[in-house]
């Protein structure tokens, strides 16, 4: 078993935390990990992207090549094309839809979505409005986690351990909303 | 098993703590600053009393670690490559002298320059002080050498540098750990005749370096870091720190035939090295970083086995990648999907409510007046000053230049001579600068951004912030008339050109001094408040 997983975003929105809870759990189950992340002045509201590897064997290169991300896991729609090339063929893409506007030529967005309908069959998800519905506004990308969770290889039972374990020192409330929202995105990508 | 999820970088830090430091001494730099910070964290660490506070520069770190190693005990000293340059006179000087305990020198470069303004290879300072260097290619790596540099250093009583790059710093992966090494005991030795660098003790002691070298390239033959990996046919690669994982990554996924030499420790093993190239038809010199290694391979007057960096077959510049090295093994890669024209560069920006932003907007009112507006500057998160819309800032060069560049354009007759540097950068190096310009009355107005923190690197505690700020300037001979402050903010817009006005138009020595907190500082103060009131 191998997974190449892109997580892309704009620095501050917290993909981080989606590669934590992945991290942990493969952790849990003895997998080897490569996550690579993105510090320093990109963080400032510049595009980042994470890449994460998970597999039953040793793995060497900490960055993913080109044409083999099994998943492109994005908390932003312009994020999501920004790697493209990194999607392996039989690849999944599944991004949020809500843009992060801090550009003046930010696209429009019928164009972002024309491009991701080329892709073949992108889960779009409107995670901001699953997140508060779910009951916090912040858990956005614990919903775009659910979403891509089918596509990481790790079952999604490790995958809220993995919540629980990440969110636990803030209190059950704040555990259990991320858990519903977890929930609702791995709904929506399933049916 | 009992693994960790560990940054490169942290696995440097746990590995230096379980190899028995009893200080780390730095300066914050990407993508270096996670192996303090962790240190910092760390309750073993508090527990065990290890010293963890930010120096003021790599120079004042290098300087304390070497006097720890002095006293007999273990020292970490960490910096990114460039701060090896304000750090490098105590650096090469301290491979003459030696050491006693321990000192291991973590240096993080950072080819592609993801966070730099350079792309330079710190292992040429390694073979320029003629000490050993390491590169481990994985995380697991970096823990266990740790213990081995340390062992090393204090076996051959010379500085060790553990070189890594900003790919493996910034990147996870499970580490195991080990049971921990003891502290030294304090051990101050009287040896004036190599720690006393006068002419005549410095020529034994390079002689004595000199004399090490057979001895370290020996070291080198047996140390776990080299190692062939395996492979046959007339193609090798020699792959050298985490170029290793891209060569080993291509071989298994391309099903490449090649023999692979991992090569983690320098000096060279000759041996292994001299076996591979006599197997090989071709060799493949992979190196993150310069093609330090390959440009001796080559020689002066080049050899036909030689591929790598200098004849293109990898590129000269940036980071290596899987692809790349598929490529330069000859494996055609299929057609990818391309990234969709409509996909606009997203830069990074200052935060939204940033002080900076404000002080920015009063600067480029002020000096719109004056025909010739120039402004120097420093590096940090004003850096991205230069960006539109402000584009307000003309030069960045290295830390501290602000103050002098602006005094030598003052000196020039350029009028009015303006610099803006931060309150961190401004005690790593602009002080000696604006003392320069006190001592030469050169007319600049210098313009401190106090935010009260070392905010690009995220966050950590500046040597100087505020009123020492001040009495600093005062120490330093500027006029107390010509230190002025003012709150960045949108509703003081107009005082704060007023002032910068005025001292533009000084034929003096000024400091503006734009004081507002670094907002995501306090917000992280919040967070935490918040979290330990729970
Ligand atoms: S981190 Fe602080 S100093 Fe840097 S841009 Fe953000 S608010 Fe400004």
């Amino acid at each position: 078993m191998q997974k190449n997983i892109i997580l892309a975003g704009v620095g501050g929105q917290g993909i981080l935390s989606i590669a934590a809870v992945i991290d942990w759990a493969a952790l849990q189950e003895g997998l080897e990990i490569r996550q690579a992340e993105v510090h320093g002045m990109s963080q400032r509201g510049g595009a980042v992207q994470s890449h994460l590897r998970i597999a039953d064997h040793e793995l060497y290169a900490d960055l993913i090549a080109f044409g083999t991300a099994d998943l492109i896991l994005s908390v932003e729609p312009l994020e999501a094309l920004r790697y493209l090339p990194y999607l392996a063929p039989d690849g999944h893409v599944a991004t949020a839809l809500e843009p992060f506007v801090n550009i003046p030529d930010y696209p429009p967005m019928e164009g972002i979505l024309a491009e991701l309908a080329r892709i073949g069959a992108p889960v779009l998800v409107p995670a901001a409005e699953i997140a508060r519905e779910a009951g916090s506004a912040r858990a956005s990308n614990m919903v775009m986690l659910g979403a891509g969770a089918p596509f990481t290889g790790i079952a999604p039972d490790k995958l809220e351990a993995g919540i629980e374990a990440l969110f636990g020192a803030k209190g059950r409330e704040v555990v259990d909303s991320n858990i519903r929202a977890f929930r609702r995105g791995l709904e929506l990508s399933t049916n | 098993m009992n693994r960790q999820l560990l940054l490169g970088a942290e696995a440097v830090a746990q590995g230096a703590l379980d190899a028995g430091i009893s200080g780390v001494y730095a300066y914050p730099g990407t993508p270096s600053t996670e192996i303090t910070e962790y240190i910092q964290r760390s309750k073993a660490a508090r527990a065990g009393g290890v010293r963890s506070s930010w120096s003021a520069n790599e120079k004042t770190a290098y300087e304390a670690a070497l006097g720890m190693s002095y006293a007999g005990k273990r020292s970490l000293v960490c910096m990114k490559h460039v701060g090896l340059n304000v750090a490098a006179d105590a650096f090469i000087n301290s491979a003459i002298t030696g050491v006693n305990g321990g000192l291991v020198l973590a240096v993080a470069d950072d080819p592609s320059m993801h966070s730099s303004q350079n792309e330079q290879d710190s292992r040429a300072y390694g073979r320029f002080a003629m000490v050993p260097v390491l590169e481990p290619a994985s995380q697991q790596e970096l823990y266990d050498t740790m213990f081995h540099a340390f062992a090393l250093s204090e076996e051959v009583r010379l500085p060790v540098i553990v070189r890594m790059t900003t790919r493996l710093s910034h990147s996870r992966a499970g580490v195991e750990q080990r049971s921990p090494r003891p502290q030294n005991a304090l051990k101050a030795e009287y040896a004036p005749e190599r720690f006393v660098l006068m002419p005549h003790n410095a020529r034994v002691q390079y002689r004595h370096l000199l004399d090490l070298q057979p001895k370290l390239e020996e070291l080198s033959e047996s140390s776990f870091l080299n190692r062939p990996a395996g492979g046959s046919g007339p193609i090798g690669v020699i792959a050298f720190g985490i170029g290793y994982n891209y060569a080993m990554e291509a071989r298994a996924a391309h099903g490449i035939e090649c023999r692979v030499l991992k090569i983690g420790q320098y000096p060279l093993p000759r041996r292994m090295v001299e076996e591979l190239f006599a197997a090989c038809s071709e060799v493949l010199v992979v190196e993150e970083g310069y093609p330090v290694y390959e440009e001796l391979f080559r020689g002066y007057f080049g050899s036909p086995k030689v591929r790598g960096r200098m004849d293109g077959t990898l590129p000269r510049a940036g980071e290596l990648t899987t692809d790349l090295l598929a490529s330069a093994l000859g494996v055609g890669l299929p057609e990818t999907p391309a990234i969709p024209g409509i996909v606009a560069n997203r830069p990074p920006e200052l935060c939204k409510g940033c002080g900076h932003r404000d002080m920015f907007d009063a600067i480029t009112v002020a000096i719109r007046e004056h025909a010739d507006h120039h402004v120097f500057s420093d590096i940090g998160c004003y850096t991205l000053g230069a960006l539109p819309p402000y584009s307000a800032i003309h030069t960045c060069v290295d830390m501290g230049a602000a103050i002098t560049m602006a005094k030598g354009a003052a000196d020039a007759g350029l009028r009015p001579a303006v610099c803006v540097i931060g309150d961190s950068t401004f005690t790593h190096s602009g002080m000696t600068g604006l003392l320069d310009a006190v001592n030469d009355r050169s007319p600049v107005t210098v313009v401190i951004a106090d935010n009260d923190t070392t905010a690009m690197t995220g966050g950590q505690q500046s040597s100087a912030t505020g009123p020492k700020l001040v009495d600093i300037c005062i120490g330093l001979g500027v006029d107390r008339a010509h230190i002025r402050h003012f709150v960045p903010l949108r509703k003081n817009l107009d005082e704060a050109v007023a002032i910068l006005r005025e001292e533009f138009a000084f034929e003096g020595v000024s400091v503006v001094i734009a004081q507002r907190d670094c907002i995501e500082k306090a917000a992280k103060e919040k967070r935490r408040a918040a979290a330990k009131g729970q």
